[in-house]
């Protein structure tokens, strides 16, 4: 075990110097380098915010279900097939259909073409609508595959529509990540105070338009509380909808100075804006934001040109972050905070300075206590201890891993457990050396033997780092990724650096006498 | 230096403490139970810094009670001036409770206050936080009683297993007897203590192994007591390697890392002590010997 073709050690000192010179990136502020590559900061240790959210697609399910009412009718009549105690519930339609219809309508349900009832979705092999039959009586409801395609179209639109949404709030860096089939991952570093944000992300922003009724003779209306608390009866029917949208901007109202939001409508919204406001002159219109009445101007006159302004005693901020809420769309279902974390700067910076002390002192009590352990092979696996940390680093870098607190602390517990492996060595070597007359022999015996334990020893806290990493979140995350790679640069550098160190100075002994 | 400590006369003594001490842990972990933190439990933290001298901790108390939040708890954290705050996860969720506790405590305390840390896990998170814990737990007991079982015979796989459970459950015996609060961290410190103690026994089970081969005559006790003697430099050694850094952690490592630190500092001396006095009795009582290891192998490779 202690010989080493030249080859051999210009390639174990080589892969270190590689290794390690990684770890020298970190030290560099510069952009613009030919390897940019450097090791994160964890959100507890940069300061920020971590937010975890999960929609709630319940009420988009409900609508789903509404929607499919018209279809479904027009379908049963077409085929001829009469349905009684038609019953739409927020996540199945109920109806009773005679006897004999019932295999048909199960034909039908199921048909491959044309099916816009209910499409077949090739993604996941399944129609989208699934029904269970009891005495003619039928259920028909979304399928698994159904709930799920909905869920996963809604979630990424949601990703899509946070992400615009804090894009233009202006925030450095976000991480936007879905996580599970439910929940969006939102790391936002440097943000102190999440609250706007949270406002922002929480809002579904369902904006629409629709005419003041206050005889309340046309079909449907909603009683709706105004921002003045007055109570509006309002038209269940939407003019225009903030998809119609193309441009909302802060503004000020030119008549009272007043912030307002001005925002422009696309062709079809501003057809539709033009006619209407023509037919309804002198009555009110009201602007309506996640079911609550925003505004309710009365129509003064025809507004053709496809844009307008929306007022309503607002403060600059809240005009400024509802124009932001038009432009980026509306969400399509509700979002809520489920997980909420964060660490405000100047804890942060005092965590990278208790951690980088810690890790100093541990690292000198260690060399030290080697030192005086194993003198000369101390000094060895002290040095063994520095490559090893410098080629942790390096890895952290190359894989632009993120530290984290408890991965400092990982890094400060591979220090005192990577020393293990050489004492390992050590200690058998001194236990050869009682039976075996020739040091060499005893230095290669002992590492061959302690190879196996060594190896042992360091595969179960890798298993355990593993599936640390699995199961862990955020930082935790961190401290497995540092205690797992540094098992794996221990066993580098004890099995090829002190190794190949220990056996220089036992072959270039001069009168074959070493002292452990 | 021939150590030569006649361990084996301890075991039963041991045997006897551990056992008694397992299920005092187990008692007081049923019965006053764990001090989760929100991690697992739901709820609100918020550390905060008061830079003038003058407020004291009811005053912060005084400042919430008012609220109406259901159960508060202020305490004082590391350095002078730093506060944590812990409100209890209530039935309904406040969306906007943050900003109120703020608020009021900003408006009540009238001195500059820096918010460090604001964190808020809802009762669903805290519930999926706490499950995968434990999953991961028993999915690493698992996965060390699987790989012992590979590399050495069911015997020893056995004897590992109960000494990591012994780990395990003692150290969160102590922090239930110490009301300490049992967080993420704490997990993960859980999972170290498998591995460092897993290690620790391994490497005594290794020269156990060695030596049923080699000295054939002698009993297990023998061999047990040689075997623990030949690795007691290297298994004091690392410890204190360990425990070096670990105190590190400790003393300087920041508020943060307290609970980590110390359930590791618990970890590695529990860790140590079982793979000796846990880890090898266990081979003694399942009348391990050379031709149990023949017969052992024989049924793997036929």
């Amino acid at each position: 075990m202690l010989n080493f073709t030249k080859s051999k050690i210009l390639f174990i000192y080589l892969f270190f110097t590689i290794i390690s010179a990684f770890s020298f990136l970190n030290l560099f502020d510069d952009e613009d380098k030919f390897i940019n590559k450097k090791v994160n900061l964890g959100l507890d240790l940069q300061g920020g915010s971590y937010l975890l959210l999960e929609i709630n697609t319940d009420p988009l399910i409900s609508e789903r279900i509404q929607n499919k009412v018209i279809p479904l009718k027009k379908t049963l009549r077409e085929n001829n097939i009469k349905f009684t105690k038609f019953n739409v519930l927020s996540d199945k339609i109920k109806f009773t259909i005679p006897d004999n219809n019932v295999k048909s309508f199960e034909r039908i349900l199921f048909s491959k073409k044309n099916n816009s009832l209910n499409p077949f979705i090739a993604q996941y092999s399944a129609y989208q609508l699934d029904f269970i039959n009891s005495k003619n009586n039928i259920e028909l409801f979304f399928s698994k595959m159904g709930i799920l395609s909905i869920n996963n179209s809604a979630l990424n639109q949601s990703i899509e529509i946070v992400r615009r949404r804090i894009d233009d709030i202006g925030t450095k860096e976000p991480t936007i990540l879905q996580r599970g089939d439910k929940r969006i991952l939102v790391e936002l570093p440097g943000v102190k105070d999440p609250e706007r944000i949270k406002d922002l992300i929480g809002k579904t922003a369902q904006l629409n338009f629709r005419l003041v009724n206050n005889e309340g003779k046309e079909f449907g209306a909603d009683k709706l509380k105004s921002e003045s608390d007055e109570e509006l009866t309002v038209s269940k029917r939407i003019i225009f909808s903030g998809e119609n949208l193309v441009d909302a901007k802060p503004s000020l109202d030119n008549q009272n100075n007043q912030p307002s939001v001005s925002f422009t409508l696309d062709r079809l919204g501003a057809q539709k804006f033009g006619r209407v406001t023509t037919k309804n002159v002198g009555r009110r219109l009201a602007i309506v934001l996640d079911n609550e009445v925003i505004s309710a101007p009365s129509i003064r006159e025809p507004i053709t040109g496809g844009s307008g302004i929306i007022s309503g005693n607002f403060t600059f901020q809240e005009a400024t972050d509802l124009a932001l809420l038009l432009r980026s769309g509306a969400l399509p279902a509700p979002l809520s905070i489920v997980e909420e974390r964060t660490v405000g700067p100047d804890l942060g910076q005092d965590s990278i300075k208790s951690g980088s002390i810690s890790l100093i002192v541990g690292f000198i009590l260690v060399i030290i206590f080697m030192f005086f352990k194993y003198r000369l092979f101390g000094l060895i696996a002290n040095i063994s201890l520095i490559t090893n940390l410098l080629m942790l680093i390096g890895v952290l870098t190359i894989l632009e891993a993120t530290l984290t607190l408890p991965g400092i602390a990982g890094i400060i517990l591979t220090v005192g457990m990577a020393v293990d492996a050489n004492v390992l060595i050590f200690e058998r070597i001194k236990e050869e050396m009682k039976t075996e007359k020739s040091i060499i022999h005893a230095f290669d015996i002992g590492y061959n033997k302690a190879k196996i334990t060594v190896l042992d020893a360091n595969i179960t806290t890798l298993i355990a780092a593993i599936i640390l990493f699995a199961f862990g979140s955020g930082p935790i995350k961190g401290f497995a990724i540092t205690l797992g790679i540094g098992i794996v640069t221990t066993l580098y550098s004890a099995y090829f650096i002190s190794r190949h160190l220990t056996s220089y100075i036992v072959l270039n002994s001069k009168d074959g006498k070493v002292v452990l | 230096m021939n150590r030569n400590y006649n361990f084996t006369s301890l075991f039963t003594i041991a045997n006897i403490c551990s056992f008694v001490i397992f299920f005092a842990s187990i008692m007081c972990i049923i019965f006053k139970g764990l001090n989760f933190g929100i991690d697992f439990k739901g709820g609100t933290l918020i550390e905060l810094r008061v830079d003038n001298n003058q407020t004291k901790i009811s005053d912060i108390r005084n400042s919430l009670t008012n609220m109406n939040i259901g159960d508060i708890n202020v305490k004082e954290f590391g350095t002078k001036g730093d506060y944590l705050i812990k409100v209890e996860q209530t039935k309904e969720q406040n969306k906007n409770l943050i900003p109120a506790l703020k608020k009021s405590i900003t408006s009540n305390l009238q001195t500059d206050i820096s918010f460090r840390r604001v964190e808020n896990v809802g009762p669903k998170v805290s519930a999926e936080l706490l499950e995968s814990g434990l999953i991961a737990i028993c999915l690493s007991l698992a996965a060390m009683l699987f790989y012992i079982w590979i590399r050495f015979e069911w015997q020893f796989s056995l004897g590992a297993i109960v000494a990591l459970i012994h780990d395990i459950v003692i150290t969160l015996g102590l922090f239930s007897l110490l009301s300490f609060e049992v967080n993420l961290s704490i997990i993960a410190a859980v999972l170290t203590i498998v591995g460092y103690s897993m290690n620790d026994t391994v490497v005594i089970y290794d020269r156990i192994r060695e030596n049923l081969s080699k000295y054939n005559k002698l009993d297990i006790n023998n061999i047990a007591n040689l075997s623990i003697n030949e690795t007691l430099s290297r298994t004091i050694i690392t410890s204190v390697t360990t425990l070096l850094a670990l105190l590190a952690i400790f003393i300087l490592g920041g508020e943060i890392l307290k609970g980590f630190s110390f359930a590791m500092i618990l970890g590695v001396l529990i860790g140590t002590y079982s793979s000796v006095f846990v880890a090898s009795p266990i081979l003694k009582y399942l009348k391990v010997s050379y031709k149990t290891m023949l017969k052992e192998e024989e049924k793997i490779t036929p």
